[in-house]
């Protein structure tokens, strides 16, 4: 028997130094929610990596590590999803003009693969217009292969 | 507040130096800072080094450990000696497939394959 099931996601906020090492504190409380909620291993991997790549953009490249700004997170937590923003206090960025770390001489530049992971393991990933802050979204226990199948394709070429 | 620095296992084989992350995860800047200032100075001692990197105990990574690894794969290749890496767990080496760096690393299955077939 299938029994649909109504329920307001709670939503949570942290407000965290403009610091890398903040970066444990806002992981630990987020995986910890998503853990309560039933959330899998798979998922937990996902959002931790894609959390720390978010977070530390917004720390270095957003506020430029200055302590007199801070790094907001706001997420949202159902049964089905996780929804969760990084807002930072920087002027923002174009992510189109971001290059592609996976073809040519960038296969072979140290950085540049941070977007590219948040992107692949999130469902959904939008930034603002200004470009300080970005949305994502991870549905629960989603297989990867419908996710992204390009992962899965990319040895064939 | 305690300083935990990231260590690495250093074992001298007759025809590779085999190095392995000893954390689960590498998270911090100063942490991976640490870990190349250990890694680049095992790769000095040698001229041309056959250099094996054991991933069984890491169980995340982030974008700045596949930057570590850019770095030091071109110090590698500058005094023309060898990468490999091995043992690395479906989660991670899922992350280099997505990030084409399957295409730049020699991945071995386990030490005694990666150690097969070195100058």
């Amino acid at each position: 028997m299938f029994i649909m099931t109504s329920e307001t996601p709670t939503s949570y906020s942290i407000v965290a130094e403009s610091k890398p090492s903040e970066v444990v504190r806002v992981c630990d409380e987020v995986l910890a929610k998503l853990k309560e909620k039933g959330f899998g291993k798979d998922d937990m991997f996902a959002v931790h990596l894609t959390l720390e790549e978010a977070f530390l953009n917004a720390v270095k490249h957003g506020n430029k590590m200055d302590p007199d700004k801070t790094v907001k997170v706001d997420y949202s937590v159902s049964q089905d999803k996780l929804e969760i923003s990084v807002t930072d206090q920087g002027p923002g960025f174009k992510p189109d003009n971001v290059d592609d770390p996976r073809f040519g001489e960038n296969l072979f530049k140290p950085g540049g693969r941070g977007l590219l992971l948040m992107n692949s393991y999130m469902d959904m990933v939008k930034y603002n217009e200004q470009g300080n802050s970005v949305y994502m979204v991870r549905y629960k226990e989603k297989p990867l292969q419908r996710r992204k199948s390009s992962v899965l394709d990319e040895d064939k070429d | 507040m305690a300083d935990i620095k990231p260590r690495i296992s250093v074992e001298y084989a007759s025809n590779a130096v085999i190095v392995g992350f000893t954390d689960e995860k590498i998270l911090e800047d100063k942490d991976i800072n640490a870990l190349q200032e250990s890694i680049m100075s095992v790769i000095e001692q040698s001229e041309k080094i056959n250099l094996i990197l054991d991933f069984k105990n890491v169980k995340f990574l982030s974008s700045a450990v596949l930057g570590l690894l850019i770095r030091i794969s071109k110090r590698i290749y500058e005094s023309e000696g060898h990468l490999r890496l091995c043992n690395i767990n479906p989660k991670i080496y899922e992350i280099f497939k997505i990030t084409r760096l399957t295409k730049t690393f020699d991945i071995y299955k386990d030490i005694e394959s990666a150690t097969e077939d070195l100058p």
